[in-house]
């Protein structure tokens, strides 16, 4: 069991939650809740896929993907921002769509060999010791990508202007509205954006990661780990890279655990075609549960940084008392 | 006309020939179903305090709303110092240097003074330069007298802390004209008299302020000049407030000399109903909000609690009504309550007319019959067994809406789309029907127009004369005076002083209500 | 030209209906049009699902069979919903029911030959009570933890999943393959064609016992929901918790109770299936009765009789739509018509105002403009 190996894999496979979790993060610090990130995930896999197929240029495949995420975001936002629709079922809605669709789309696509995004390795980067190996070599360029994503979109967030107007939108609408601050439109903007995220998180699974379309199979629930990852990275940047990258080692770890005959000198139970290896594959579900309770307990959410706004469309002027 | 070159510079002296800093005429507004403005005639000097009066529903808000961008009038025409304007947004406004201090703050709690300040300007354009914005906003606040920490976080403030910063970030985008609605609303006498001071600071400068109030007393304090609103009309329009005298003003809001007649005959208090013994409690942010309070109320008597916001007021109806634990002891008729379910306590014959009636005291989207039942669904003649009766619930909803007037279409109407006082009074007739021994009411007129506010009067007087116990909370001084046997005063969560009714003076109250003779204290809490 | 949405006064009891019709309808043309686009043929596939579920008595049966666990999982989640519990869990909480009936007879709980009159309301209180326990967890989480229960319930779906699997590769493996033994007679749901041989019209009938199961409950669930006290603190809570609690209504109690009554139907839903119509429990017992039930329940409007109406429609696009090209389809036609019901929910809470001019922007922070009802006073201003 090559732990090394492991980490470089669960780092492979983290940057598809992560790029998830930031949309994720985006969209919520606006204040709008997107439950819709696993169809959204599944459709940025099954076009980019299928457009790699037809193009041969997986680049061409990673816009598409992108786009269809982006849509997808849109539709989300338009009906809960605009139409004031209830915004958890908005989001379940979408999800159910996505996945209906993307079987219908992905349907004939065999996990056949499409062309893949490249992966490289950084050159003096990778001569680090230990983490060299685990980071920099022969990884996916989206990899990097995500290296690169998680301090600009936390950089964004915390320090500038824009990123001041974004907080603000998802803590007290009334109040960025009474400055000025376009909040529906605002909104609009970062969960279009946390789609094109999603759609991106798809496209990293099918066109780096784990080429191939397996239907359902292709994202199966990765999509609410990145939700439930949000939550426990209390909505900061860096914190969901840091769980998304040890989540994912968690897969890895099990296929390696797998790979050993004996666990500290006692058969191991968990081989491949043992039946307990379906507790291993619990693991990742338990581990959102847990670290979601672990989000929610004590400390008030505000404090927590859980934007006020969550979850509320925002009118101006509705009746009150 | 663009903002001021540097925030909180002093302004540039109007074009020649205007000592109008604005001038509407003829502004009309309707609302669904209600003129709000009927050709209405405002002007504003350069350098005074303009005092707008009325009573709630008179139209100053308004009024003031279509002059800050969030209205746009049906008809008429407003000039700013001379020049004619149509502003489409509270932006448009602000960049013609006319800024609006709202009754409802409109901060990011979670942020801070200066984020709040910098949130919707144009520059710092990308980043933040927090430590120089910081130094500059200290600076504007220190000039008129606005004491606020920039560094700190808005639910850390007191409310008359909130208060300022508003204003600040009105002077910060180099307002020349600041309107402010109800700014005593929340605030303690001494308070008040600091924001006038602020408020003579700023026409000191030429700046020129318009101060929308519904208190006689205040308006004639502070104000250069007066305009009255009447039912959507002006009855007096820029009186000079020298000369004018409370008579005289109130006839010109309400058409009558004498605002309310209240007809309290002494009381005679039975047993004590409720009693407090050091009680203590947490709010929502795990603050301590109740540092001891011991109080009594008996049967047949109003003890009305006078505090400024944020002093343990709230917090002191919910552990009373079982919404809130608490160290200390409760007896309600003798028998223990605190920290029991608010069910318990509804079982001891308490009724609470809550502060927040549209989230709290009712649910908006339910029909008025489920509202008015919530109290009583598990006693006959609504509940039968397990089953509630639909026909006797409407039955009963149709008899209260007949006696407490309540307007509404139906009684399966929504209660959502019930006016504040009809609300108001579904709430409290479904709370008086209970029968209770101990009626909590808090804020119970707030928002209310002069109608609803002498039917809410009456109610509780009538409840009184039948022997009940009620816990009057409210930030209406003059009603607490006018309704109340006897007054506590809360200041930081501990009973300042009480007094007897006919002793009640309101500068005595107003000092305790702020922790004494200190004025220069910085905060409250 | 601006589009306006304002709140309406008073909603026609026509519109609703009506409306959630349109909604339907304008989902199926919207399929049909992205069926079309991928070279199926939406007019064909169409009639085809309603030949398939409703040609004949036959296939009619067989749709009430799939439209059977659909009733008991949408009861589940229309409960659930009207407090504004989000129990996405129905699917796991299927599974478990049908793997606690399953145990009764696997492990087995009580002696073989048991005759049928007990071995079967045994199976029901196993199933509903695994169910039950699949709901309280979090039931309990959101009550005392605020535990947001939608992610708790979706990974509890997935956790289910794999409980079953490891039973059905495992120990209760029927010779290697991923389905355990076929139950004994005695643990099989009568069915209509039970009685073939008494009135020869049942011959070949599917349909079973759950169905009744399913109807009974409706009924019971409408008595409670609309006409009990319970109903009425369920109706409280949903609208205004803060309300509620006013009221002295003990929220998190009645939380746990609704959960667990919720993960009793669904798992009920699980034995009436495992023990009426597959006669075993093995891998791929539900195409995702959970998860349609959530749109059944929203179709419904959380109503209890329009939930069996609706679950039979869906019973319907489960049992045709397998055979339909390309494969997916009636996944896809749910999530369109969700999407719809839900673009319909709104234009009947709001009425559409187009403006040739600017509006003016309403007030924000102020207080509240008088929108006055007929004959009220207004206030504020």
């Amino acid at each position: 069991m090559d732990l090394g190996l492991i980490a470089a894999a669960g780092i492979a496979t983290g940057t598809v939650l992560l790029f998830a979790a930031i949309g994720e993060i985006f969209a919520e610090r606006s204040g709008v809740l997107n439950l819709g990130v696993e169809g959204m995930m599944l459709m940025g896999a099954v076009a980019g896929f299928s457009t790699t197929l037809s193009t041969g240029n997986p680049w061409i495949g990673l816009v598409v993907a992108m786009i269809v995420g982006g849509l997808l975001g849109a539709l989300h936002a338009v009906v809960t921002i605009y139409l004031r629709a209830d915004q958890v079922v908005s989001g379940l809605a979408l999800t159910f769509l996505g996945t209906g669709l993307a079987r219908v789309l992905g349907e004939g696509l065999t996990n056949s060999n499409a062309a893949r995004l490249p992966a490289l390795s950084i050159p003096l980067l990778s001569d680090i010791p230990i983490l060299g190996r685990i980071l920099f070599h022969d990884q996916s360029v989206l990899v990097y990508l995500g290296f690169i994503i998680v301090p600009l979109a936390w950089f964004w967030i915390e320090k500038t202007r824009p990123g001041l107007h974004l907080r603000a939108v998802g803590e007290s609408p009334a109040a960025a509205d009474a400055q000025g601050v376009s909040v529906q439109g605002l909104r609009l903007a970062y969960v279009t954006f946390g789609g094109v995220l999603a759609g991106l998180a798809g496209a990293t699974i099918t066109l780096a990661v784990a080429p191939g379309w397996f239907g359902d199979q292709t994202v199966n629930g990765k999509g609410w780990i990145a939700v439930g990852l949000v939550i426990f990275a209390r909505w900061n940047p860096i914190r969901a890279a840091l769980g998304a990258y040890l989540f994912a080692a968690i897969g890895p770890f099990i296929l390696g655990l797998q790979g050993v005959d004996r666990i500290l000198g006692v058969e191991n139970p968990f081989l491949p075609g043992r039946s307990a290896t379906f507790f291993l594959e619990m693991l990742p579900f338990l581990f959102v549960i847990a670290v979601v309770i672990l989000g929610s307990r004590g400390a008030m959410r505000q404090r927590l940084g859980a934007p006020a706004a969550l979850g509320v469309p925002y009118v101006r002027g509705e009746r009150g008392h | 006309m663009t903002a001021a070159a540097t925030p909180g510079s002093p302004p540039p002296p109007p074009p020649a020939g205007s000592p109008l800093a604005v001038e509407a005429r003829g502004i009309v507004k309707h609302f669904p179903g209600v003129l709000a403005n009927d050709r209405v005639d405002f002007d504003l000097r350069r350098g005074e305090v303009h005092a707008l009066l009325g009573e709630n529903g008179a139209g100053k808000s308004t009024l003031m709303n279509i002059l800050a961008g969030l209205y746009r009038p049906d008809a008429g025409e407003i000039e700013v110092e001379g020049v004619q304007v149509a502003f489409g947004s509270p932006r448009e406004a602000i960049s013609a240097g006319l800024g609006m201090v709202h009754q409802h703050f409109t901060l990011v709690p979670s942020q801070t003074v200066t984020e709040n300040i910098l949130l919707g300007l144009d520059r710092p354009r990308f980043l933040l330069h927090e430590r120089a914005s910081e130094a500059e906003i200290g600076r504007l606040a220190e000039r008129f007298g606005l004491r606020v920490d920039p560094r700190a976080r808005i639910w850390q403030l007191s409310v008359g802390e909130q208060q300022r910063v508003e204003i600040l970030k009105m002077l910060y985008r180099g307002a020349r004209i600041l309107i402010m609605d109800e700014p005593t609303a929340v605030l303690a006498p001494q308070e008040a008299d600091d924001l006038f001071a602020t408020l003579r600071s700023m026409t000191a400068e030429g700046r020129s302020v318009v101060f929308i109030s519904h208190k006689l007393g205040e308006v004639l304090a502070i104000a250069d000049r007066i305009t009255v609103m009447r039912r959507g009309r002006v009855t007096a329009a820029g009186v000079p407030a020298a000369g004018a005298t409370k008579g005289d003003l109130a006839r010109l809001m309400v058409g009558r000399s004498v605002l309310e007649l209240l007809d309290r005959t002494p009381s005679t208090p039975g047993e004590v109903v409720l009693a407090l013994r050091d009680v203590t409690a947490d709010n929502d942010r795990g603050l301590t909000a109740l540092r001891g309070v011991s109080l009594q109320v008996r049967a047949g008597e109003i003890v009305g609690i006078a505090a400024v916001a944020g002093n343990g007021q709230s917090e002191l109806a919910e552990v009373v009504t079982g919404l809130r634990p608490c160290g200390g002891e409760i007896l309600i008729g003798g028998r223990s309550v605190a920290n029991k379910s608010a069910s318990t306590v509804i079982s001891q014959g308490v009724a609470h007319v809550p502060e927040d009636r549209a989230a709290v005291g009712s649910a908006p989207n339910l029909s008025l019959t489920d509202n008015l039942i919530m109290k009583r669904y598990t006693d006959a003649p609504v509940a039968r067994g397990w089953l509630v009766d639909n026909a006797s619930a409407r039955a009963i909803a149709t008899e209260l809406r007949d006696t407490y007037q309540i307007s509404t279409p139906t009684v399966e109407t929504e209660v959502r789309l019930l006016s504040g006082g009809n609300l108001q009074r579904a709430i409290l007739a479904r709370e008086i029907e209970t029968n209770p021994g101990l009626l909590v009411a808090v804020q119970p007129t707030r928002g209310l127009d002069v109608g609803a506010i002498e039917t809410v009067h009456k109610l509780l007087l009538d409840m009184r004369a039948r022997g009940t116990a009620i816990l009057l909370i409210s930030e209406e001084l003059d009603e607490l005076i006018a309704l109340s046997d006897r007054i506590d005063v809360i200041y930081e969560g501990r009973i300042a002083g009480s007094f007897p009714a006919d002793e009640a003076e309101i500068g005595q109250i107003g000092l305790l209500m702020t922790g004494g003779a200190d004025t220069d204290r910085e905060t409250a809490s | 030209m601006t589009i306006r949405l304002e709140l309406r006064t008073s909603v026609p009891r026509w519109l609703s209906p009506a409306l959630t019709l349109g909604a339907v309808a304008v989902a199926l043309v919207i399929s049909g049009l992205i069926i079309a686009a991928v070279g199926g043929n939406p007019i064909a596939s169409y009639l085809h699902i309603l030949n398939a579920s409703f040609g004949s008595v036959g296939v009619l049966s067989d749709t009430l069979v799939k439209a059977t666990p659909l009733i008991l999982t949408g009861l589940a989640c229309a409960l659930a919903f009207r407090m504004r519990l989000w129990n996405i869990g129905a699917e796991g909480q299927f599974l478990l029911g049908a793997w606690g009936a399953s145990a009764v007879v696997l492990f087995p709980l009580v002696p073989a030959g048991t005759p049928g009159i007990i071995l079967i309301p045994l199976m029901m209180v196993a199933g509903m009570a695994a169910g039950a326990l699949w709901g309280l967890i979090p039931g309990l989480l959101r009550a005392r933890l605020a535990v947001n229960e939608i992610i708790v319930t979706l990974m509890l779906n997935y956790i289910a999943l794999f409980w079953i699997q490891f039973w059905v590769f495992g120990p209760w493996s029927e010779s290697g393959f991923q389905q355990s033994k076929t139950f004994p007679d005695e643990a099989w749901l009568p069915k209509l064609s039970d009685f073939a041989s008494s009135v020869p019209a049942f011959g070949g009938l599917t349909v079973h016992l759950g169905l009744i199961f399913g109807l009974v409950a409706a009924g019971l669930l409408w008595v409670f929901l609309e006409r009990s006290r319970w109903g009425y603190e369920i109706r409280l809570i949903g609208d205004s918790p803060r309300a509620a609690r006013y009221a002295g209504i003990d929220i998190a109690k009645r939380l746990i109770i609704v959960f667990a009554i919720s993960g009793a139907l669904a798992g009920l839903a699980g034995m009436s299936e495992v023990s009426g119509a597959v006669h075993r429990l093995q891998d791929r017992i539900s195409p995702g009765y959970g998860f349609t039930a959530v749109i059944v329940a929203y179709l419904a409007k959380f109503q209890p009789g329009r939930v069996v109406v609706a679950a039979i429609l869906f019973g319907a696009l489960i049992l045709a739509g397998r055979e339909i090209q390309p494969s997916g389809v009636p996944a896809m036609i749910q999530g369109i018509i969700l999407f719809t019901l839900i673009v319909a929910d709104v234009l009947v809470r709001y009425r559409v105002r187009i403006e040739r001019t600017a509006p003016p922007p309403p007030a924000m922070g102020a207080t509240a403009p008088p929108a006055a009802t007929p004959g009220g006073a207004g206030d504020g201003g």
